[in-house]
């Protein structure tokens, strides 16, 4: 996993709310076998005409033609389908970091696990920090910090665990691993309780 | 004792290790898995020189791609590309894997039950988020992204944070023409769409405990629906019953064994749900929705909202882009909306009971000529040689119906089975987001038996209307 430590950059405003994983990603684009190459394809009903016109009112379009590296959403973005290829499109877009009041569940699990940076702070906190200007945001996760020039700077809350594998770019599986031998402990202990629970095909 | 509720007991029988901050290393019982959201898993196993450390407890099916009209050629190239990954990862790794040419095959949601893999007291992950329909054998089940299902492979376990616990408690006897789908979209519309994040459900009440399975599963499926990734129902003699037979269920003194547990899950009396929501089945009338959220839901006999109903500005901005791309305008009546299309399937309602209910309506009808394709799709080959059995096939098909092979088929357009953009079509399924029926394609959710009156009609209608007036109830065998 790629280390969060501070990123500076403007943010894309999406104020929807519920903006759903099939939003982000159709499912017509999860036959790949990679997890690369879907940013191009991220967003596609708010980027483009369906002919494939690119559309005037296109969130994500920049002056300089760069995609912001935050997002600022509308409440219980992610939600829907469990797909993780949401998030490699949202990195491969170049989202980095992502404001809400709250995140769908499995969403905010798979964005972890692929080193975005979600961030859930209050309505109005959201709301005032639209008012003031998103061009220039500086999030400092070892502060844990949201922060512009205008508006000022406030703290947000996250899992240390998530912080600390954030920070580190730590591999969860290699960590886990470590475990193995409590795993083993429990498997034993699970077969000697309730043997009827290992799948068993009747002959 | 602390008095318990059945999440917290199912979370406390797999707790390998906890850590300080109330995460918990969870071992998870059953690993099902499709083409769709394996392959990076898989290529992150072997690019860390990893491998599965339990493959006896996981089981793979091809759904979500594959073709409904034919067991021989999976549609297209990049689709056939995923179907042959998971063969071929199933075969390196040594995985119990259904072939679409095996008569067992069907959507990974349908046979995991109905092979009896799916058993009450267990976890159960998926990589898809549908997976909560397990949930109503009293099993914990929840959807997991690849990552996740990479890190199951190589483990079996998943660090969990415990979710707060939703009771939603439905008293009284459903209505005439109603069923648990409309009980199903009646939850999402009262908790919201992201109503039960970071809560798992249990549904409770005599509505739930006269619930059939397939009706339970129909409603644990669409928990995640209203946030939560996970929908509970204690296991009863409905699930015993249901399970008593089946395949991978226990036999013999393993059976006895493992229904004394059984038994024990339920919430305790006493046991305090962090939050609690109370239904009324005889108060829900047959329900559609109008918008791209499945929250949004209306009564049949209700009208396309105006924006400014709702008080949220940020609901507001996502009903008037629903509207339009829903092609609606404020204050239509329902039942006067035209549909084209008419599915009947998916993980949500493609189990037996869902075809009978379908096929209680329309036997003897014709498919109106105004709907330009009416599917029916099986969620199983078993279900679809049940339903051969009893001769709902040719019911569908004398109507006007396609009757095709199972799949996930327009649930989600990953294969060839598209809502053409512009188009609206009147779907049993689970979610009516943006494009996910095909791009562009507007998306009505409702009941088998909804969609069957509407496949008659050419409209959204109210199936109570309908000359027959059916009884769903009285419909089962």
């Amino acid at each position: 996993m790629r280390p969060f430590n501070i990123l500076s950059g403007p943010a894309t405003v999406l104020p929807t709310k519920n903006i759903d994983t099939d939003i982000i990603l159709p499912a017509r684009y999860l036959k790949v076998l990679t997890r690369k190459g879907l940013g191009g394809v991220a967003f596609q009903t708010y980027r483009f005409a369906p002919d494939g016109r690119a559309l005037e009112d296109d969130p994500f379009n920049r002056p300089d033609g760069v995609v912001a590296p935050i997002i600022i959403a509308g409440e219980n973005f992610g939600c829907g389908s469990s797909r993780e290829h949401a998030s490699w499109a949202l990195d491969d877009l170049g989202v980095r970091a992502i404001l809400c009041p709250r995140f769908a569940d499995i969403f905010s699990g798979n964005a972890f696990k692929n080193g975005l940076l979600l961030i859930e702070l209050p309505q109005n906190v959201i709301d005032s920090l639209i008012a003031a200007g998103v061009e220039d945001i500086t999030i400092d996760l070892a502060a844990q910090t949201v922060s512009t020039p205008v508006w000022g700077s406030i703290f947000f809350d996250i899992d240390p665990f998530r912080k600390t594998c954030l920070l580190g770019g730590l591999d969860e599986i290699a960590l886990t691993e470590r475990l193995g031998a409590e795993i083993a402990i429990f498997e034993h202990a699970q077969e000697a309780r309730a043997a009827w629970i290992r799948p068993r095909l009747r002959q | 004792m602390k008095a318990q509720t059945l999440y917290e007991k199912l979370w406390d029988a797999h707790v390998v290790s906890a850590r300080d901050d109330g995460t918990c290393l969870i071992y998870i019982d059953r690993h099902l898995i499709h083409e769709v959201t394996t392959p990076q898993a898989f290529d992150g196993l072997r690019a860390a020189g990893r491998t599965l450390r339990r493959p006896d407890l996981m089981l793979a099916v091809p759904d979500h791609n594959v073709s409904t009209t034919s067991r021989i050629t999976p549609g297209n190239a990049e689709s056939a590309a995923q179907l042959a990954a998971l063969d071929q990862n199933c075969q390196e790794f040594g995985i119990e894997y259904i072939p679409i040419t095996d008569i067992r095959q069907g959507i990974v949601h349908i046979i995991g039950p109905e092979l009896g893999f799916t058993l009450p007291g267990l976890t159960v992950v998926c990589g898809d988020s549908h997976t909560a329909t397990h949930g109503a054998f009293g099993t914990l089940a929840f959807g997991i992204g690849t990552s996740e299902i990479e890190h199951v492979f190589a483990t079996q376990t998943l660090w969990l944070r415990p979710s707060k616990t939703l009771q939603v408690i439905v008293e009284g006897r459903f209505g005439p023409g109603v069923g648990a789908k409309d009980l199903a979209l009646a939850v999402t519309s009262t908790l919201g769409a992201g109503g039960a994040n970071g809560h798992a459900i249990e549904y409770a009440g005599s509505a739930i405990r006269a619930l059939s399975m397939e009706g339970r599963m129909t409603l644990c499926n669409m928990a995640i629906e209203a946030g939560a990734r996970t929908g509970l129902v204690a296991p009863d003699e409905t699930t015993f019953a249901y399970l008593s037979a089946r395949p991978w269920a226990p036999a013999g003194a393993l059976w006895d064994e493992a229904l004394a547990y059984w038994r024990t899950l339920r919430s305790d009396e006493g046991a305090v749900f962090d939050k609690v929501v109370r239904i009324d089945a005889g108060a829900i009338p047959p329900l559609v929705t109008w918008g791209t959220s499945p929250e949004d839901v209306a009564p049949i006999t209700g009208a396309v909202p105006y924006p400014e109903n709702f008080a949220e500005p940020s609901k507001q901005a996502a009903v008037r882009k629903s509207l339009d791309y829903m092609g609606l305008l404020p204050g239509t009546n329902l039942a006067e909306i035209a549909i084209a299309h008419v599915f009947i399937g998916s993980c949500t309602n493609s189990r037996i009971e869902d075809l009978r209910e379908a096929a209680a309506v329309i036997r003897g009808g014709r498919v109106a000529a105004s709907v330009r394709q009416a599917l029916v799709v099986p969620g199983s080959g078993q279900v679809k040689l049940q339903a051969e059995a009893e001769g709902l096939d040719r019911v569908f098909i004398e109507a006007g119906f396609e009757w095709r092979e199972p799949g996930c088929s327009m649930c989600l357009a990953m294969n060839d089975d598209k809502v053409p953009a512009g188009e609206r079509c009147a779907s049993t399924s689970n979610r009516n987001f943006v494009g996910r029926q095909g791009p562009g394609a507007r998306t009505h959710l409702l009941s088998p038996a909804m969609a069957a009156a509407a496949a008659l009609t050419g409209f959204l209608t109210d199936v109570r209307k309908l000359p027959a007036q059916p009884h769903l109830e009285s419909l089962l065998p």
